[in-house]
C-alpha cells in the first residue's frame, strides 16, 4: 500500500454525498464502505477490476415508482414471476407462488459482509448494497416442497439511476426448486448493486440461473452467497451478455458432507465491455464435490476476468474439486485475465484447475471452410459449440433453448 | 490419494531437525555499526573502495527505499522486521583481500570443505572424468575467493565478484546494473541496491561457450547480519553459460535477512541456464530462527532467439519469497522455469515465476512441484502475460502440489493475462494428465495402475532434476525418489 492518500474519485465523492441520506441503522454499513472507499488494483480481489478507475460516476438511488418498459427475455417461459423494480419488490407485478413457496418483502437491515458467519465476505460492494438497500425480498421454499415450474425473479432497473436489490432465499430439507435471477432493463449510466443470499438445508436439489441481459452501457455489480447442508445438489449457471462493466461475485460454502455443486458460466463480450467473475468455493466439510466451468468469448476490445478459488479447510478430506476456465480471444484488442487459485489444507483430496486462453482452432476452422462454410459462419459455429458446453449444463429445456437463441443472435450480430 | 511411504521418508530426511550445515565458524570479523542509515551506505561503499557514481546510485536507492512500504500480498506471515537491528556489513578480518587461495583464512577454507565445496583448482586426474567448476565463494558480505579465473580469462570470460567488476569493468556494470531489475522495482530489491555488499559478475563474450560450469556459494556466518548479494550475468550474442548457486547458514535462534537481486541479460542467440540449490537454515522444529529469504531474480531475453532457463530446488529458509522471472523481449525467445520446493517444520514458501511475453513467437514453460509437510505452507504464485504485440506467444504451465500430513497447506495462485488473440496459454494443475498410452504400456508389462503412475511421475520429476548440472546436485538428488503420487493441483 502506498502511504500517499489518494484523492477521492468523482464516483466516490458522489457516493459519499448520497451516504449522508442513509437511514441511521444503515450508517454502520456505509461506514464500512467508507473505510476503504472503492476498491482499486492494489486490492488483490479487485486486481483486474479497478473500480476506482472503471466506475466513472455513481448515479443517485432510484426513487419509487419506476415504470417497466421492457419485456423479460424469458417472457415465453412458463414460470412463477416475481418482480423487483429498482430494488423494491412489486407485488402487483408478481404472481402467486405455489404451495410450499412463500414470499415477503421488508425493510429489514441486510448483512453487509462483516459478519464472519454470514454467507458473504467483507467487501465494499456488499457494504454499499447493505447501506442503500431499503427492501429485502425473502423467499422461502418449505421442507419437502417440490416446485415444478421455475421461479423467475425479474430484477428490473428502469432508468439511469442506482438500484440495490437484496434477495434472501431459504430452502428447507428435501426441497427442490429452480430459481432464475434475471437482471434486466437499465440504461446508460445505471448502476446495479445486487446481493442474493441462499441457504439450503439437507437433501436439497436446487437450480439457479443468473442472467445478465441489461443495457450494454450499464454497470452491474452482483453478489451471490450460498451455503448448503449435507447430501444436496446445487447447480448454478450464469449467462452474461450485458453491461459495460460487470462483476459477479460468488461465495459458496459446503456446510454438510457429501454434497455436490456445479457452477458454470458463459460470457459473451464485445466492444469495450468488461466482465469479471470472482468465485470462492469453500470446502469446509469433508466428502464434497465441486465442479466449475467458465467459458469466455471476447471480441473487439472487451476484457474478461475470471478469478476462481477453491478452499479446502483443514479436515475436509476426500474433497473433490475441479475448476476449468476457457477463453477465446477473437481480436488483439481483447484481454483475458485468469486467476484460478487453490488453497488446500487437507492431504487426502483431489483438486485441480485448468485454464486456457487462445484463438479459435485454425485446423477446425480450415476443416469447416474446406466444406464450403464462409469464414464468419464457420467461426460462429465453433463459438456456438464452445458456449454450448456451458449452456448444456442447464437442466431446463425451454430456458436452455432461449439462451442458445440469444447466443445465436449475438453471433449473428458479430458477423453482420 | 495419500502420499506414499517412500516419499514421506524422503521428506523426513529433509526435515528442519536434520539440517546439516548449521555449524558456525569462529572468525574475527570487520563489521559495520549496527543499523541502517545513509552513513552505513557510505560505509559499505567506502569499504569496497567504490567510485562516486556507485555511491550516488546506492544513496539514491536508499532514499527511495525509505519512501516505500513492505509488500503484504504474499502468503507469508512474520513479525515486523526491524531493519535497524542488524549488521549490514561483516567481513572476515584476516587477509582482507587474498591474492591466492593460500592467503585465505584456513578457518574459511575449512568451512567450505565441510560444506563440500571444492575451492582448490584440482587438476583433472588421469583416467577420472570429472568436469571442472569455477567457484566464487561469498562469505557474509564479501567474496573470499574466485577459482579458475585465469583459465576463464583465456576464453574471454569474466567471472569475478561484483566489487571487482565495479572497479575493473565499470563500463559493463554501468550499462547493465539495474537494467533488468530497476532500482525501485520492489521494496527488497531497492534495499539491496542501497546495501548490497558482494555477489558474482559474469560476462560471456560474443560467440563463446563458457568452458566450465560457474558457481557461487553463499554462506551467512555472522550473527545478526543480513546478506545482500547482487549477481549480474551478461551473455553476449551467441554465447552460452550455465551457472549455479548454493546457499547455507548456521543454526541460530534469530531470524536473519537475505535479500538478493539477480539480473540476467541474454542477447541475440544467447542462452543462460541458472540453477539454484537453496538450503538456508530453515529454523528449528518449533519454528524459531531461520533465514528470511526475500529474493528478486529476473532474466531479460533481450535478443532474438535467446533463452533463459531457471531451475531451482528450494528446501531451506524460514520464509521464501522468490519469483525468478523471464522478460521475453526478443522475438523467438524462450523462458523456462523448473522448480521443486519442499517445505517442512514451520517453513513458509511463496514462490513461482513470471513469464512476460513481449516479443513475437516467444515461448515459455513452467514446471513447478511443491511438497509440503509438517506445519508448513507452500504457495506457487506465477504470472504469465502476453503483451498486445506478442503474436504467437505460447505458454505451458504445470504445477502440482503434494501434501504430507494434515497440518500443512499447499496453494496455487496463477495469473494468466492475455492481450493477444494469437497467444495460447495452457495452465494445468493436476496429475490426471498422464498420458493414457504410457499408462497402458506400463500396465501391459504387469505394473499396477499405481505403480505405473508412480513410475511415470518419477520419471518426470527426474526430468526437472536433470536440468541441474551434476555438480552441486547432491541435495537435489536426494529428492529424486520423491514421487508426486497423490498430488493435488
Amino acid at each position: 500500500m502506498s502511504n500517499i492518500t489518494p484523492l477521492k474519485t468523482e464516483a466516490e465523492q458522489a457516493l459519499i454525498a448520497q451516504g449522508a441520506t442513509v437511514a441511521s441503522d444503515r450508517k454502520e454499513a456505509f461506514a464500512r464502505f467508507l473505510e476503504h472507499g472503492l476498491p482499486h488494483r492494489r486490492v488483490e480481489a479487485y486486481h483486474y477490476t479497478d473500480l476506482r478507475a472503471l466506475l466513472k460516476s455513481a448515479p443517485p438511488p432510484a426513487k419509487a415508482g419506476g415504470k417497466i418498459t421492457t419485456t423479460s427475455p424469458l417472457a415465453d417461459i412458463d414460470a412463477h414471476v416475481l418482480t423487483v423494480v429498482d430494488g423494491r419488490y412489486d407485488a402487483s407485478l408478481s404472481g402467486a407462488l405455489p404451495k410450499g413457496a412463500s414470499v415477503s418483502a421488508s425493510s429489514a437491515l441486510a448483512d453487509d459482509g462483516s459478519n464472519e458467519k454470514g454467507l458473504l465476505s467483507a467487501d465494499p460492494v456488499i457494504a454499499l448494497n447493505a447501506a442503500f438497500s431499503d427492501s429485502v425480498l425473502d423467499i422461502t421454499i418449505a421442507a419437502k416442497a417440490e416446485i415444478e415450474k421455475p421461479i423467475l425473479i425479474r430484477l428490473v432497473t428502469t432508468g439511469a439511476h442506482a438500484s440495490y436489490p437484496r434477495v434472501r432465499l431459504n430452502v428447507g430439507d428435501h426441497a427442490k426448486a429452480f430459481i432464475v435471477e434475471s437482471h434486466e432493463g437499465a440504461a446508460a449510466g445505471s448502476l446495479i448493486d445486487s446481493v442474493l443470499e441462499l441457504r439450503m438445508g439437507d437433501h436439497v436439489t436446487f437450480d439457479h440461473l443468473r442472467l445478465n441481459l441489461v443495457d450494454h452501457a450499464a454497470t452491474v455489480l452482483t453478489t451471490f452467497g450460498g451455503a448448503m447442508g449435507k447430501e444436496s445438489l446445487y447447480r448454478g449457471h450464469n449467462f452474461v451478455v450485458g453491461g459495460s462493466l460487470s462483476r459477479h461475485q460468488i461465495f459458496f460454502r459446503f456446510e454438510g458432507e457429501q454434497s455436490k455443486a456445479e457452477i458454470s458460466s458463459a460470457c459473451l463480450l464485445n466492444a469495450k465491455q468488461h466482465a469479471d467473475t470472482t468465485l470462492v468455493v469453500d470446502h469446509a466439510v469433508p466428502e464434497c464435490q465441486s465442479r466449475e466451468f467458465f467459458a469466455h468469448v471476447l471480441d473487439h476490445e472487451s476484457t474478461g476476468v475470471f478469478q476462481g478459488k477453491i478452499i479446502v479447510r483443514p479436515g475436509a478430506q476426500q474433497t473433490d474439486g475441479k475448476m476449468m476456465s476457457r477463453a477465446i480471444v477473437l481480436e488483439d484488442g481483447a484481454t483475458m485475465n485468469n486467476k484460478p487459485e487453490l488453497e488446500i489444507f487437507a492431504d487426502d483430496v483431489a483438486c485441480g484447475h485448468g485454464a486456457t486462453v487462445g484463438a479459435l482452432d485454425e485446423d477446425l476452422l480450415f476443416y469447416l471452410r474446406a466444406r464450403g462454410l464462409p469464414k464468419a459462419e464457420a467461426e460462429a459455429l465453433m463459438l456456438q459449440a464452445f458456449v454450448g458446453e456451458a449452456l448444456e449444463k442447464i437442466e431446463h429445456d425451454a430456458i436452455r433453448d432461449t439462451l442458445e437463441a440469444h447466443t445465436e443472435q449475438w453471433l449473428k450480430a458479430r458477423s453482420a | 490419494m495419500v502420499a506414499v511411504k517412500e516419499t514421506v521418508e524422503q521428506v523426513k530426511q529433509l526435515d528442519v531437525d536434520q539440517y546439516k550445515y548449521g555449524f558456525t565458524t569462529d572468525l574475527e570479523v570487520d563489521k559495520a555499526p549496527k543499523g541502517l542509515n545513509e552513513d552505513i551506505v557510505r560505509f559499505i561503499s567506502a569499504k569496497k573502495g567504490e567510485p562516486q557514481w556507485m555511491l550516488d546510485w546506492r544513496l539514491d536507492a536508499f532514499r527511495r527505499w525509505k519512501t516505500m512500504d513492505e509488500p503484504q500480498w504474499a502468503r507469508v506471515h512474520y513479525p515486523k522486521i526491524d531493519f535497524n537491528d542488524s549488521y549490514y556489513y561483516a567481513a572476515p578480518k584476516k587477509n582482507a583481500a587474498p591474492k591466492t587461495l593460500d592467503d585465505v583464512d584456513p578457518a574459511i577454507l575449512d568451512t567450505y570443505k565441510k560444506l563440500g565445496i571444492p575451492l582448490r583448482e584440482q587438476e583433472l586426474l588421469a583416467g577420472v572424468q570429472t568436469s571442472k567448476v569455477a567457484v566464487d565463494a561469498v562469505f557474509d558480505s564479501v567474496s573470499v575467493v574466485t577459482t579458475f579465473k585465469e583459465e576463464l580469462k583465456k576464453a574471454g570470460v569474466i567471472f569475478c565478484s561484483i566489487s571487482e567488476a565495479i572497479k575493473d569493468h565499470p563500463e559493463l556494470v554501468k550499462k547493465y546494473l539495474g537494467s533488468v531489475v530497476p532500482v525501485t522495482d520492489n521494496y527488497y530489491a531497492t534495499l539491496n541496491c542501497a546495501v548490497f555488499t558482494d555477489g558474482s559478475f559474469v560476462y560471456i563474450p560474443e560467440g563463446t561457450r563458457c568452458p566450465m560450469e560457474l558457481s557461487t556459494y553463499f554462506r551467512i556466518n555472522e550473527k545478526n547480519t543480513g546478506q545482500f548479494e547482487r549477481t549480474l550475468i551478461i551473455a553476449e550474442k551467441g554465447s552460452y553459460v550455465s551457472y549455479l548457486e548454493g546457499c547455507t547458514a548456521p543454526q541460530r535462534d534469530e531470524n536473519q535477512l537475505h535479500a538478493a537481486v539477480v539480473e540476467l541479460v541474454a542477447l541475440d542467440d544467447a542462452e543462460i541456464k541458472y540453477s539454484t540449490v537453496q538450503n538456508w537454515y530453515p529454523g528449528d522444529a518449533e519454528g524459531k530462527g531461520g533465514i528470511y529469504n526475500f529474493v528478486t531474480k529476473r532474466g531479460d531475453c533481450r535478443g532474438a532467439n535467446s533463452k533463459i532457463s531457471w531451475t531451482q530446488v528450494e528446501t531451506g529458509s524460514a520464509i521464501t519469497w522468490k519469483y525468478p522471472s523471464c522478460i521475453l523481449r526478443g522475438d523467438n525467445s524462450r523462458g523456462e522455469f523448473y522448480s521443486i520446493a519442499v517445505s517442512n517444520g514451520y517453513q513458509q514458501v511463496d514462490s513461482g515465476t513470471k513469464m512476460i511475453h513481449l516479443g513475437k513467437n516467444t515461448t515459455s514453460r513452467i514446471i513447478s512441484k511443491g511438497i509440503s509437510a509438517g506445519k508448513s505452507q507452500n504457495t506457487y504464485r506465477g504470472q504469465v502475460s502476453a503483451h498486445r504485440k506478442a503474436t504467437n506467444a505460447r505458454n505451458f504451465t504445470n504445477c502440482d502440489s503434494l501434501l504430507i500430513g494434515e497440518t500443512c497447506g499447499a496453494h496455487t495462485v496463477p495469473y494468466l493475462e492475455s492481450k493477444n488473440a494469437s497467444a495460447v496459454f495452457e495452465h494445468e494443475a493436476t496429475t490426471s494428465k498422464i498420458s493414457e498410452d504410457q499408462l497402458f504400456y506400463c500396465r501391459q508389462r504387469g505394473l499396477s495402475a499405481e505403480e505405473a503412475t508412480a513410475l511415470i511421475v518419477n520419471g518426470f520429476v527426474k526430468d526437472v532434476l536433470q536440468q541441474l548440472p551434476m555438480e552441486f546436485a547432491v541435495e537435489a538428488q536426494k529428492l529424486i525418489s520423491i514421487s508426486l503420487e497423490g498430488s493435488v493441483g
